[in-house]
Parts: structure tokens; sequence; C-alpha cells
């Protein structure tokens, strides 16, 4: 250690300096460049839309299967011409599944690739995290399949083409009252996803105003390997179905957890158990389980069938929910181009808040004013490594669309959302109004009142 | 150095401070400037610096070996997030129509910073006090333990975004980063090269003998353990208001062994050592990211072999516990070695011996 | 009551995986006085050797109590391999030099081989073929226990058997001991202290191993990361019993896991979410580092002034 008198000490400190200095300068050499160049996001040249998602980590089934519905989207739609003649080219980002990493990565899609739009992303905790980067840079960014209601509440330049969880929740609910005629449900939430938190919190509302009662409430973290402990305080409190909103790297082992401790209720979930790996880890204690989801493979319209067979030939499997979404979200997007006829950021956003009939496979999109889209959820029946189509229910006003696909399905009681609760915003405290059913006509609601008083068909025909 | 001198060099620093900030903006000067992408590794590296330094006086200099600096490092950063989000934001607003908006946003970054730095040394203290009668591993263990304890408590606090996160407003530039780490560096330094710095060092070489000099080693280690964390919460507030997103993704453990590394790899008895080896850790991962192609996938592999290549091989460190001088480079003749050390009490098992630091004698002692 | 005895079982099917990784902390930890960072990952090893293994061998198509067996010998031997590999090239070269450095060692190797499997294999979760068919038996009312939990009970209780007869009965055990007691000693005494010290690696590393296919049988969902903070309560577990006492890491082991099962299981009656499971096991340490250092089971050492 130097000696301690003033002049080393002075010495010392300005070779101190100096170096920093020194490593300063070295850096500053290498990282020069020229700035404040025109934007990327001209009138001529492809068109770069920014794609993000979990690609690698615990969920990276999402990320992967959205971007491959996001890509095929876009293959068709530059094999047709492209955008007013210019192509689209797709640049996607990995996040890893962590939401400081979204937060970054679309920072440097905004900043350095100068992106024109952002697509993504899955898991709401990661768009929630980079939504506020693009509204502030004023980059308009569909979601795909966030479905909880504060990601929209962001910002204007903030929308997505799926529905949201007080929808979600509610639907789920109702399937349990009504169809299954639950009494009593306990819930099994993932402590840190908002998504998980936000369904709880929905579904608990509807359940209790169908008469139902919560009976316990659990929560785990992404990431446990044992759920036992949680699973038998549940266990003792004998729940009818047991409601499990999160997603399937943790769902599929709490099956199979379940099953180990001899419990029968059935498992109830969300979107977010929709994946090939969530039947790899839970096997055969999954069958007999149900979700609420965006759509089902094995709906027989022609649209649908058609996406069905060209993702099949183009990635060898079946799409899941979050692939579908993925490219109607492209869609949307290239739709709304057309529509504004400029990419710049203010008017590409009206443009796609202003989207109305937008007919994808997911069903028929229309933006509300809270630039969520209005769409009915199905719900499904897990069996044998497969979903099972079981009923469709409907936002609040929606009509059913005539010739609307029949299925064959156990009969079941209709549960049609009109008859049933209000709007499910009602109870919701933390988020203003996002109702779905604000598109509602007069004229419809009183046909509709009718008809669930009535009907004991199975639901899935309308009319 | 005569007033003139100095403040000749302050003035100087501060120039160089704006230049480099303004070569981060959007904008450039004159047309120049650094990207993004260079300008984020140049504000992370600055940020390690102040925490590399930190860390160094309460590891390095007083020998008390603390793997839980991520802890202090959230504490800093949330604590300041939570006041500007819910508070001191709105006290902007309000100045702001008083004395303008550059005053007004610089004064409310400097309270962040203050309380920031202030509620993580008020949390040193409070881990430090009980922790500090431990000696190595276990004092080691026992800041691990209180480290991963913060951020899990923090982790659910809703309010702070729990692991969704929290999205804070941005305030942090070079001129702010960059400035608190050579005012880091200042302070640490002249805490060293003074009497209490003395005392710092007397209880690493040999805690025991300190105490029969009439040392208060406690008195001490805690001293410097409370300076140490106040200014890894300084850092944390810089990185939060940078980052304008704070996750407690970020102060994992492995962001405490970070720290570690870098001062270890520089050498852990010397100042500028810290700063090499922030250096150092910062930037061998992102020159690895220039690897072709597939390549790039592995170069946390080709970091980590490199640490343990380095490690492995000058074991003391880059700098050892000199500082840097230009005369070490005109120096021909090695330092003598220093006196085989064995024993030491029942049930050790490595017989220590080796380069002259004086981290690896004290180590004997350890015996639990 | 039968929910209590549930948790119980639960907890201590937990807590007899955290037992075989502490083990191998604490059998280390007294030879060397290392913190071997690294073991929690050889865990992970093991479990991903036990992964493609099962598929390389044909097991993963179904249930057999066959595959599991040489899934689970081979993975323990392959880790072991890799545990005296490790102290061979990091951890040796550095014996004379301070403890710190061959701590950052450890480190490093640790992050060598997390990095490695995520560089190589991805850091999503893949799911561990089934190699035990399932099945529950109630033990009375609502209280059950899976033929898994059984399996790891069964398979721990043996290896741990097995450890106490090596480590008591043999000459290497005794060697063991001796140097764990003073490695000058025990090197004029004429142990060849470089073998022990591998022998003593490559058992704590094939425990490690074991607890790694056992849990991957339990909860199938593996990934690259799942060693590190499993490692890290199965070091805290070695503290709380004594580190560098045998019995003490058995014990520890299954009190951390007791302790979070039940926290996590009763824990919101009094105010504790689940989600504070974590940090049960980091609060535990604290409490016992501040209380009694030595651990439960551990025994002061007089320190010369």
């Amino acid at each position: 250690m130097s000696s301690l008198n003033n002049f080393d000490r002075e010495e010392t400190m300005k070779r101190i300096l100096l170096s920093l200095g020194l490593i300063a300068t070295l850096l500053s050499t290498f990282a020069c460049e020229r700035k404040g160049g025109p934007g990327a996001g001209g009138q001529t040249g492809p068109i770069v839309v920014g794609y993000y998602g979990d690609l690698t980590g615990r969920t990276s089934n999402f990320g992967q299967s959205t971007k491959r519905g996001v890509e095929m989207a876009a293959d068709e739609i530059n094999k047709a011409g492209g955008i007013n003649g210019r192509q689209i080219t797709i640049l996607s980002e990995d996040d890893e599944g962590r939401p400081e990493k979204a937060a970054t990565v679309v920072t440097k899609l905004i900043n350095q690739d100068r992106v024109v739009a952002l697509l993504g992303e899955v898991a709401s905790g990661n768009t929630l995290a980079a939504a506020p980067k693009a509204q502030a840079a004023n980059v308009p960014m569909i979601s795909p399949s966030s479905t909880n209601p504060a990601v929209t509440q962001v910002g204007d330049y903030i929308s997505r083409v799926c529905f949201i969880d007080p929808f979600q929740g509610d639907v789920m609910a109702k399937f349990a009252a009504n169809t299954l005629k639950a009494k009593k449900a306990a819930i099994m939430l993932d402590f840190n996803s908002p998504y998980s938190r936000g369904l709880t919190e929905f579904f608990e509302a509807s359940f209790k105003k169908l008469g139902g009662e919560i009976v316990d409430k659990q929560s785990y973290t992404q990431g446990d390997r044992d759920y036992k402990g949680q699973l038998t305080a549940i266990r003792s409190k004998n729940p009818d179905v047991i409601y499990v909103p999160g997603y399937y790297g943790e769902v599929g082992v709490i099956a199979k957890q379940a099953k180990q401790l001899d419990i029968k209720a059935p498992l109830l979930g969300g979107d977010g158990w929709d994946s090939t790996q969530l039947w790899d880890l839970g096997g055969d204690s999954l069958n007999g389980d149900y979700i609420s989801n965006h759509y089902s493979v094995d709906d027989p319209s022609p649209a649908i069938q058609k996406f069905v067979a060209d993702y099949k030939a183009r990635n060898g499997e079946v799409p899941d929910a979050l692939a579908a979404l993925g490219y109607d979200a492209m869609k949307v997007l290239a739709d709304a181009i057309k529509r504004a006829g400029t990419t710049e950021g203010p008017q590409l956003k009206d443009a796609i808040n202003a989207t109305k009939d937008f007919v994808g496979v997911t069903g028929t999109i229309s933006l509300d004013k809270d630039r969520n889209a209005v769409k009915p959820a199905v719900v499904l029946k897990l069996q044998n490594r497969k979903y099972i189509y079981q009923e469709t229910i409907y936002p609040e006003g929606m009509t059913p669309p005539s010739g609307a696909p029949t299925a064959p399905s156990p009969a079941t009681s209709t549960a049609s959302p009109a008859a049933a609760s209000p709007s499910p915003t009602a109870k919701s405290a933390a988020s203003p109004a996002s109702s779905p059913a604000k598109a509602a006509s007069p004229a419809s609601s009183p046909a509709k009142a009718a008809s669930p008083a009535a009907s004991t068909k199975p639901a899935s025909t309308p009319n | 150095m005569p007033t003139f001198k100095r403040v000749l060099s302050t003035i100087a620093i501060i120039l160089a401070l704006y230049l480099v900030n303004a070569f981060m903006s959007k904008e450039g000067l004159f047309g120049f400037g650094f990207g993004a992408y260079p300008t984020d590794v140049l504000m992370t590296l600055t940020i390690n610096i102040i925490l590399a330094v930190s860390l160094n006086l309460i590891t390095g200099f007083t020998g008390q070996f603390s793997i839980g600096h991520a802890g202090f490092m959230a504490i800093g950063a949330y604590a300041s997030a939570y006041l500007v989000v819910y508070h001191a934001q709105f006290w902007e607003r309000d100045l702001a129509a008083v004395v303008g908006f550059t005053t007004a946003h610089a004064l409310i970054f400097m309270i962040a910073i203050a309380f920031g730095s202030l509620v993580a040394a008020f949390a040193g203290l409070l881990v430090g006090i009980p922790s500090l009668r431990l000696r190595g591993d276990y004092l080691a263990i026992v800041t691990l333990g209180f480290a991963e304890i913060i951020r899990i408590v923090i982790l659910n606090i809703d309010k702070v975004g729990g692991a969704t996160g929290f999205s804070v407003p941005s305030y942090s530039n070079f001129i702010w980063v960059g400035g608190f780490a050579i005012i880091s560096i200042v302070i640490v330094y002249n805490i060293v090269h003074s009497d209490i710095g003395r005392a710092l060092v007397s209880i690493r070489e040999d805690e025991l003998a300190a105490e029969a000099m009439g040392i208060n080693t406690t008195r001490y280690k805690v001293l410097a353990f409370v300076i140490s964390s106040a200014l890894a919460g300084l850092a944390g507030v810089l990185f939060g208001h940078y980052r304008s997103f704070l996750s407690t993704n970020d102060f994992q453990f492995i962001r405490s062994f970070e720290i570690i590394i870098m001062i270890v790899l520089g050498g852990m008895g010397s100042l500028t050592g810290a700063v090499l080896g922030a250096v150092v850790i910062t930037i061998m991962p992102e020159l690895l990211r220039q690897l072709p192609g597939d390549f790039s996938r592995y170069r946390l592999v080709v970091y980590s072999a490199m640490l343990i290549v380095i490690i492995l091989t000058r074991p003391q460190g880059i700098l050892g516990t000199r500082e840097f001088s230009l005369s070490w480079l005109k120096r021909a003749r090695k330092r003598p070695e220093g006196d085989q050390v064995v024993g030491g009490t029942g049930g050790v098992s490595i017989a220590e011996q080796g380069p002259p630091s004086a981290i690896d004698r004290k180590k004997e002692e350890e015996n639990r | 009551m039968d929910t209590f005895v549930q948790q119980l079982i639960n907890g201590l099917t937990v807590g007899a995986i955290y037992a075989l990784i502490a083990l191998g902390y604490t059998m280390v930890y007294g030879i060397l006085r290392l913190i071997n960072f690294a073991h929690g990952d050889i865990y992970m090893v093991g479990a991903f050797v036990g992964y493609f293994l099962a598929f390389q061998l044909g097991f993963a198509t179904g249930p057999s109590l066959l595959g599991l067996s040489v899934v689970l010998v081979a993975s323990m031997i392959a880790a072991a391999l890799v545990g005296m590999a490790i102290e061979r090239f990091a951890y040796r070269p550095l014996r004379k030099y301070a403890r710190m450095t061959t701590l950052i060692a450890a480190i490093g190797v640790s992050l060598l081989i997390e990095n490695l499997f995520v560089a190589r294999l991805g850091a999503a979760p893949r799911a561990f073929p089934q190699l035990l068919s399932e099945k529950s038996y109630t033990l009375f009312g609502n209280a059950a226990i899976s033929k898994s939990q059984i399996l790891i009970f069964a398979v721990s209780v043996a290896l741990m058997l097995l450890l106490q007869w090596v480590i008591f009965k043999t000459k290497v055990g005794t060697a063991m001991r001796a140097v764990s007691f003073n490695l000058n000693s025990a090197k004029l005494m004429g142990i060849n202290t470089d073998f022990i010290i591998s022998f003593t690696f490559a058992l704590g590393s094939a425990l490690a191993a074991a607890g790694g296919v056992l849990t991957a049988q339990y909860n199938p969902q593996i990934d690259p990361l799942m060693g590190i903070l499993t490692g890290l309560k199965a070091f805290v577990a070695a503290v709380l019993g004594g580190i560098g006492n045998i019995p003490g890491a058995v014990l520890g082991g299954l009190l951390i896991g007791i302790a979070e099962t039940f926290v996590v299981g009763y824990g919101q009656n009094v105010g504790i979410p689940s989600t504070f499971r974590d940090a049960v096991a980091f609060a535990i340490l604290i409490l016992v580092l501040l209380v009694r250092p030595s651990g439960l089971l551990g025994s002061t050492v007089q320190e010369k002034v």
C-alpha cells in the first residue's frame, strides 16, 4: 500500500484519475458513431416490425409459438405482394421470459432498430414492463395474448387482439358454477404473475356472485419444485373444483402432484395452460381438467381449418391458441398499416385502434374504446393429450354469429353470459372499466335475455 | 495539491463528464456520439465501479468477506424508487414551477440519492451489527442469507411492483453516474489513507492483535460496513433510475458474486484493482458477444472459463495489493516471498503459503 | 390431523433431497474447509444425465423399475466423475492459497456448468420421463403417500446408511475422518490425502446426483438452473446441522424441508404468504448463525489466541 505522506497521496490519486481517463478515452474511440441521422421509419423500403417474446426461458413455448404464428402471417402477406408494395421484415428479440429483459429488448428495438410497431408479449407481466417504453416512444404495440387489463391501460399506443381477464375469469366461473355445478372452489395461483393474480380476482368475484364459495386460496412461485404443501391444505377444505390460473410449466406438475395426493376435484385453468409441454409434465393426471382458451383447433369453420392445415404443413404441428393469436396480431397490424397508408406512429396507432370486424382465425376482432378485443372464449376439456371442445361463452351483449360452428359436446346447459352476472368489471377494484360488453347494441340484449332462461340445449348452437 | 491545481482538475473532470454525457445523448455532439449499446455498457461499467470500490472497502481493506452487496444495492434502488414514484415526483412538479425544470429535476434526484443511500446505510447497520461477530465463511454465508431475504421481501411488496417490476422515472445520466463514481473513489481513497484506514487494515491483517492494541474492532468493522452499504445503495439508486425499470431479478446473488469477482480479479487490497476488475468483468461478456455466429451463445461459458483460468493462474488478482503506478512497469525484480505460515489451531486442513498478499496469511486463523 | 401428517410426509420428502445434497457440502467442508458452490449444479447435472440416459437407453417409453435403477446408478457414477474432475482441475491447484480464492473458483465452476447447459440445451425446462408408475397409498384419513415419495425415502435412507458404513466401517472412511481432523497429520501418517479428497468429492457428488434423479421423478420439470436455489438451501441445511457434521447434514436437511412445507401449508393462517418459502431457509440460517454458529450438532472449536 502506498505510504501515507501527502505527496504520494496526491500522486496516486492523480494516477487513479488518469487511468480512469485513459480507460474512458480508449472506450470512446471504439464507441463513437455518427448520430442524428434520419430514422428508419421512412416511407419506402421494408416495413420493420419488432417481435419480442420468451424464446429460451421458462415459458419459451409461448414465445416460440407466437413467433411462428407471426412469421407465417408475415410470409403470407409478403407473398401476396406485401403492404402497398412494401415487404414486411420481422425482427425478433428474446426476453427470456423476464420483465426487465422485456423492457430492455423493446428499448433496443425502438431506439436502435427503429421498428414501426411492436408485437408482443404473451405473459402480461412482461408486456407490462415493456409497454411504457413503447408508449413513451409513440410506437404502437399490439399484444397477441396478454390478457391482464392493466396492459392496455398503459396508454393509447398499446392494444391487444385477445380478450381480457375480467372476461376470462368470468368464463371459467360460469362454467364451473353452471355446467359443472360446483359450489365450492379453491384457487391455486402463481403469486408473481399479474396474469394469474388478475384471473384469480375475476374468477373469485364471478364465482361468488353465482352463489359459489371460495374455500381456500393458495399461492406458489414459478420454479417451485413442490406443491404438496399447498395442495394438502386445499384438499382438507374439500373443494368441488380447483382453479389453477397459472402457466403450463408449473400447472403440469401441480396436476401430477394433486393426483398423487388423491385429489379428485377437476382442475380448471386459463389460456396459460396451452402448450404441448403441459402434457409432458402432467401426463394422464390432466385428464378431466378444463381450460378457457381463445380458439379450438377442432373448429370446423373453413378459415380455421385452412389455417390449421397451413400451419401444420409449415411447422409440423398443430397450432395452439398462441400461434393463432400471433397470426391474427400480425394480420391486424398489416391491415391497419394499409388503412393508415403510412407507418408513422400516431396515424398507425389510430388505424389500429379503429379496427372493426376484422375476421381473424381466433374470431372477429373489434377493438373497443379501451383497445381490447371483444371476443368469445371457448371451454376445452383435457383428455388424452387433446383439447376437446365443450362450449363457447360469449361476452355480454355479443350476438353469436349465425352459422357459428356446432361441435359435439356433452349435454350441458347454456352458459350464456347475458343471463348471468352483470359486467364483471363492477367487482374488480383494481382496474377501471374494461367491459367486453361495451359494444353491445340495445336491440340484442332482450333477445339474449330470453334464450338462456328457456334453453337447455348444448351451448354451442346459438340461435 | 495547491488550490489552483485542485480547482482546475475539478473543472476538468466536470467538463469531461458533460462531454461524455453529450456523446451519449440522442443527438450527440456535432453529429457524433455513442450508440445506444456502448452507452449502456459505459453506464453499467461506471455503476459497477461504484459497487466494486464500495465492496473493496469492507472486503478488500477490512478483510470482512461479504457476499450480500446486491441486497444493499436493491434497498437503495427500491427505497429511492418508492420515494420518487409516490412522493418526490409530485414535489418535483411543484418545485419546477418555482425554480424551473432542470433545477427541480436535479434537486429531486439529489434527494432520492440521499434517501436511497441512507436507507441502505441503515440496513447495513442492522445487518452488520449482528453479523460482523462472525468470521470468514460464516460471515459470507450470513450476508448471502440477508441479501436473499431482502430480495424476497421486496419481491412480496406489491407497492413496489412485486414480481411484475416497477417502472420508475428516469433521472440518471453520465454526469450523475460518472460524478458519483469519482466521488466514491475519492471517499474510499480518503478513508483508506486515514487513521480509520489503518485501523481497518490492521483488522484485516490480524484482528486479535488489533483488538489487543486497543482498536475497537467491532466499531470499525461496522463503520466500514455501513459506508460500504451506503455506497452500494447509491449505486442502486443510479442503476434504478437509469434502467427506469426495477425487478428483483437484477439483484439476485449472482450479482453479489459478480462484484466479488471484480475485486478479486483486480486485487482485493487495491483501489485501482477494484476499478480494473470492474472494467474487465463488465467488458468481457460484451467483447465475447462479438464472437462469430453461433459461438456468441457460448459467450457466458467462455466468460466463466476465463474466470476460472484467471483465478488459477493469478489468484492474487491483477494488482494484488498494489495500486496502479507507472513505476510498476519499470520494476524488474519481484517482491520477496512472504513467510511460510503453517498450522494454527486444530482442524486446519490447508497449509497456507504463497504470494505475499495479506489476505492469504490471515485466513490461517479462520477456523470454526 | 391427517393434514398435519400429510404435510409432515411432504416436508420429509423435500427434506430428504436437501439432506442428500447437504451431505456433499458437509463432507467437502469437513475436509477442505471449502464451500463448494458448484455442488448444487452437480445435483442438476445428475438430473440431466438421468434425463438423457433415460431417452438413450429407451427407458422413456414406459415406467420400469429396471430403467429407474439403471438411470439412478449411472447418473451417480457420472456425477462422481464430474465432481472428481472439478476437484482435480479447479480446486487442487488452489489448495495453497486463501480459501476465498478457492471460493471464487467454485463460483466460477458453478457458472461454467450452468452456462454450458443453458448454451447447449436452452434454459427452457424439460419434462423428465416417468420411470415409476404412479400410485398413491392412503395411510389414514386423507393422508396419502405416493410411490415416488416412498422411493425418495427408501433410496435416501439406503444411501445414507451406505455412507455411514463407508465412513465408520471402512479404511477409506477412517482415512476421510482423519483428513478432516488434520490434513497435515493425516499426510504424516501415510494417508494419500489427494486420493481421499477426490474420493470425498466423488461420494458427495454421487449423493447429489441421486437427489437430482429422485427429484426429477417427483417433479418432472428440470432446467439447467434448478440447482442454484436448491443447492443454496441444502447448504443452509448443512450449516444448520453443523457444517462438517454428517448426521447434522441429514438432520438439517429434514428440518429445512419440514420448515419450508409447514410455512407454505400453514403460513397463511399467521399471515405469511407461501411465497416466502425460499426465505424460510435463509431466515433459519441467520438465526442459527447468530445464536449457535456451530449448528445443532456441531462442536465449537476453541480459538487459540
